[in-house]
């Protein structure tokens, strides 16, 4: 294999990451403790600058790299933007806490970059090893991450069963893959594309694999009935690492789904179309029966995620071309609502104190009227009420499932977003129309502030203007 | 029509754009939020009497049209304009919000700038639920409409508001989602999003039976009609006073004009076979809940129980157009169905919205609402006495107040269709009396029931204003109901012929209860 120049091109936002990494990880060796916080300017920096790298290198035709390992396309482009702006959001939201809490390390900032280039990785991925190989990058550092708080107990059991539990996801799709391998003789996703294509349902350890591959892809996003580890994670693990890995990975866990299941095994899309409407009508359904349930946040937050992933199946599951769109769209807005409300708990704690019950979010209104406005919109957002950009998520994804008449499907997602709304009301209940409990102050930084408002205004502003970006998302799928 | 001044769109964010100026000013700085937000609701509405004025009547056509790519991957438009039906109530609107920002001047004190930039908000928002023509813009004002007044009760109400303001929500958020399946089904047929290529897209009989169900689902609850009208008392009671007047006088009404754009006109067939269903129900909120309000101790549940009961009228009024149709073939008393029940919604909008201010200037000086705290009223508050005694008779439908003119239009045609139901509805005439005049007799007139009500402070100068420019209105459109009739006149006689004519495509024609008729083609500008 020739390496040349031109090649790294497209990888470039991946190097600027890794080494901004290093950086960090060197630098930290020297800094005293007083001085580590530039450790979270340099990795702003260096996220910046791959954004910078990834708008630079956009647009123009499909470009293969590295022995057609890595691809940079519309998809990886926009994928990669937003990865890199979520996980943005995320570093200047946990920093406040972390510096409470003597935990302002460089080993947060060093395992959640190399998550990032996990996720980057992922997002670029051209063949089963190189997907495979973001995948546990990612997986490893998260796993790490959530037992980072060495002294927390429920931290250090999240991360047994996280890690547990992930090495049977990613083990299920390794076995997927070697199956898929076994059948077409490639692990490049064109070439197997090719195969399949040929071969079709008659080949019975192709549709084993996919088998397999489905239910790896179901653990890794949290879809029921693989979502065993989400709430226990979620619950356990310290609300800034949730925030890493409760947002952007989801955009990341999108690109897996699309490079395996659509660039790869497009060919076998009535297979795979019903073993995902099952995933999808169970997490809705089971998202979100139990989170009315939940007194804690955190898992409440967890079983709406599985809610979410039930609706972002329904725009991969229609296999059109505008159904993925909905569905990129849908894993876009879903990581930037959820940084935007772990970000809030991460605001309403402070040293020795974590804002986990929903009783902590009782009378915001009276203690900041602005950031309960911008939950509030979080939260209607989440709940799929117009004119947040959550509405247009769900509305797209519903047209996409009408237009392959699964007008059922359609029926039964909106009941259950019913039900969902319900406990979304309950959080801007608390809000609102509760006194508060707790004066403490806010704990919050003027950068906390002012990301924290891009961020909510983000999720108003692109309900009403949804055009840009479902326009990004629409060319990404031609 | 294509208009080159966008009014429309004047009259839905100029509001919305006080409410954040409003919000923004802050509670601080004293009287600035309130003295802005009335400058704000005043200027809306004379922004909104320039539809009035431009209006023609003379067309059944969208006029004020504007049409903007808002989505254009996925063939949405910000796409607006009135006809007769609508532009009646986008004024109706942006007069009562005027009334509701005076009413809550001096009594909320709980953040008084996020209380007048909600009902600023919620007003641009009704108007753009009236005003759109693209069914995506229309379900995005039909449920944005829902934050602000969940956030109204749930923040202002009383002491049962958590409870009323989130069955509130859920309930109307429950009928809305399946009518956003039904507009996106609907879209794959017409092949656009348009309101008005909807209405000329035919579809079989299952498929109109399902979206009418669908759209029955939203809209009965909105109106709201018997089996699904239980949230409306909660809310009403537990709201503020304002909150109830927006409610009675303009959301219920949304519920109604979702009939007239979309179940009829969209589903005719549908809606001639199960126009029965309807017509039961309109029945039975006439007479069950009329009794029901009888026994009510409570000021605020009477009048909302009683609304109920007109707006059952309503729908009563709209749905038996296909029984008179059948019966005299003439499509007159269709008109005057259709007619008498936009009148009554746009009378009750004045009435119920003046009772509610009734039971707020009370409930502000004695904070109780029930009838049994108060008697002799009359004796302290004559002024008040005088006004509510008024108002109760345009309650109970008394000549010389708009309220008579909806209810005998409606009444009249009810016996061009059938004796019977117009037995029926008429008795709507004795019960509204009862209940209304009997809860005057008991908070009104008798002796000084106790030391609070001898204590009472007449009218101040803006409940009178309020009390005294809304009942100007309701004789003024009870002596001279022309203009009103007039400007309606074409669109809903486009309209009646529109809904009788059958769109079951050609293999399904044997089906056809309506005339078979070329479809009318939509106006599109």
């Amino acid at each position: 294999m020739q390496l040349d120049a031109a090649q790294l091109l497209s990888i470039l936002p991946e190097i600027a990451v890794l080494i901004t990494a290093c950086l960090v990880l060197v630098v930290d060796l020297y800094l005293k403790e007083r001085n580590k916080g530039i450790n979270h300017g340099l990795t702003l920096v260096g996220l910046v600058v791959a954004m910078a790298l990834t708008g630079l290198g956009a647009g123009g035709e499909r470009v293969l790299a590295l022995g057609g390992n890595v691809v940079r396309d519309h998809l990886s482009d926009v994928l990669k933007v937003f990865v890199l702006i979520v996980s943005f959001l995320a570093f200047v939201y946990a920093r406040p806490w972390l510096k409470d809490r003597g935990l302002l390390t460089g080993e947060y900032y060093v395992l959640g970059l190399f998550a990032v280039l996990g996720m980057l990785v992922m997002i670029a991925a051209n063949s089963f090893l190189t997907l495979y190989l973001g995948l546990e990058l990612l997986a490893l550092c998260l796993y790490a991450l959530v037992a980072f708080d060495r002294d927390s107990k429920p931290g250090s059991e999240a991360a047994m069963k996280y890690f547990v539990l992930g090495a049977l996801g990613s083990g299920m799709l390794l076995y997927g893959v070697s199956m898929i391998y076994g059948a077409t003789g490639s692990i490049e996703l064109a070439t197997v594309a090719k195969a399949v294509a040929e071969q079709g349902v008659e080949n019975r350890i192709l549709v084993f694999g996919i088998v397999f591959l489905v239910i790896g892809i179901g653990f890794k996003f949290g879809a029921v009935p693989f979502h065993m580890w989400v709430p226990d994670i979620y619950e356990g693990a310290p609300t800034p690492v949730v925030l890493l890995l409760g947002s952007a990975p989801k955009i990341a866990a999108f690109a897996l789904a699309i490079r395996l299941l659509v660039d790869g095994l497009g060919g076998m899309h009535p297979d795979w179309q019903g073993m995902l409407v099952i995933l999808a009508v169970l997490s809705m359904g089971l998202g979100n029966l139990l989170a009315i349930a939940q007194a804690n946040i955190k898992r409440m937050l967890a079983y709406s995620t599985i809610s979410h992933v039930g609706f972002l199946f329904l725009g991969l599951l229609a296999g059109t071309s505008e159904g993925y769109a909905a569905a990129m769209f849908y894993a876009i807005v879903y990581a930037l609502m959820a940084a935007g409300a772990f970000g809030i708990l991460i605001i309403l704690s402070r040293e020795g104190f974590d804002a986990e019950s929903l009783d902590d979010l009782r009378g915001l209104n009276d203690r900041d009227p602005w950031y309960a406005a911008l939950m509030a919109i979080l939260m209607f957002s989440m709940a799929g009420v117009p004119p947040t950009v959550g509405f247009m998520a769900k509305l797209l994804v519903l047209q996409a499932v009408v237009r392959v008449d699964l007008v059922w499907l359609a029926v039964v997602a909106v009941a259950f977003s019913i039900i969902g709304a319900f406990y979304y009301l309950r959080v801007v209940k608390l809000i609102y129309f509760e006194k508060p409990t707790n004066q403490a102050p806010l704990l919050a930084s003027g950068g906390v502030r002012v990301a924290m408002t891009v961020n909510g205004l983000a999720v108003l502003l692109l309900g009403i203007f949804p055009a840009g970006l479902l326009g990004l998302c629409q060319t990404a799928f031609g | 029509m294509e208009s080159g001044f966008p009014l429309l769109t004047l009259t839905i964010w100029l509001p919305i754009l006080g409410g954040i100026a409003v919000l923004a000013s802050g509670d601080k700085a004293g009287g600035v939020s309130k003295w802005t937000a009335l400058a704000f609701a005043v200027l809306t509405f004379l922004v909104s009497l320039g539809l009035w004025l431009g209006f023609d009547a003379s067309t059944p056509e969208m006029q004020f049209v504007e049409r903007a790519a808002w989505i254009p991957y996925f063939d949405v438009y910000y796409y607006l304009g009135v006809d007769g039906i609508s532009m009646p109530l986008i004024v109706l609107t942006t007069f009562i919000t005027i009334f509701v920002i005076v009413a809550g001047w001096d009594v909320i004190t709980y953040r008084p700038s996020q209380y007048m930039a909600a009902f600023l908000i919620l007003d641009g928002v009704m108007v753009g639920v009236f005003s759109a023509l693209d069914a995506i813009l229309f379900y995005v004002f039909w449920e944005a409409m829902l934050i602000p007044m969940f956030l109204i009760i749930g923040v202002w109400g009383g002491p049962n508001r958590v409870y009323a303001t989130i069955k509130f929500f859920l309930y109307t958020f429950f009928g809305s989602v399946f009518m956003l399946v039904a507009l996106i089904y609907l879209y794959f047929q017409a092949d656009s999003f348009s309101i008005l290529d909807f209405q000329a897209v035919q579809l079989g009989m299952t498929a109109q039976t399902l979206i009418f169900i669908a759209f029955l689902l939203a809209f009965a609850v909105k109106v709201p009609m018997f089996p699904v009208h239980t949230w409306l008392p909660d809310a009403h009671v537990e709201a503020p006073t304002g909150g109830s007047v927006i409610l009675a006088a303009i959301m219920l009404k949304i519920g109604g004009y979702g009939f007239l754009r979309f179940s009829l006109p969209i589903t005719p067939d549908a809606s001639a076979s199960l126009d029965w269903l309807i017509i039961t129900l309109s029945l039975i909120a006439v007479i069950y809940i009329g009794f029901v309000a009888l026994v009510q101790q409570d000021m605020k549940k009477l009048i909302a129980y009683s609304s109920i009961a007109h707006m059952g009228f309503v729908t009563l009024g709209f749905f038996l157009l296909f029984t008179i149709l059948q019966k005299s073939g003439g499509t007159s008393g269709a008109v005057m169905g259709i007619q008498g029940g936009m009148i009554q919604m746009i009378s009750h909008g004045f009435i119920s919205g003046a009772l509610f201010l009734c039971v707020g200037v009370l409930y502000d000086r004695v904070h109780s609402r029930q009838i049994a705290d108060y008697g002799g009223v009359i004796h302290t508050m004559p002024w008040f006495g005088a006004f509510l005694v008024y108002f109760a008779m345009a309650n109970a439908g008394l000549p010389g107040t708009s309220g008579f003119v909806g209810e005998f239009m409606v009444i009249l045609a009810t016996f061009r269709a059938d004796f019977w139901f117009a037995v029926l509805a008429a008795t709507t005439l004795v019960l509204a009396a009862a209940f209304t005049l009997w809860m005057v007799k008991r908070v009104v007139y008798g002796e000084v029931k106790s030391d609070k009500v001898a204590k009472l402070q007449d009218l101040n100068g803006r409940e009178a204003f309020n009390l005294g420019a809304l009942a100007a209105v309701v004789l003024l459109f009870g002596l001279w109901p022309a203009p009103l009739v007039n400007v309606m006149q074409t669109t809903v006689e486009n309209l009646v012929v529109q809904i009788s004519a059958c769109k079951l495509p050609a293999e399904e024609a044997g089906r056809c209860t309506l005339p078979r008729a070329e479809p009318v083609a939509a106006v599109t500008p």
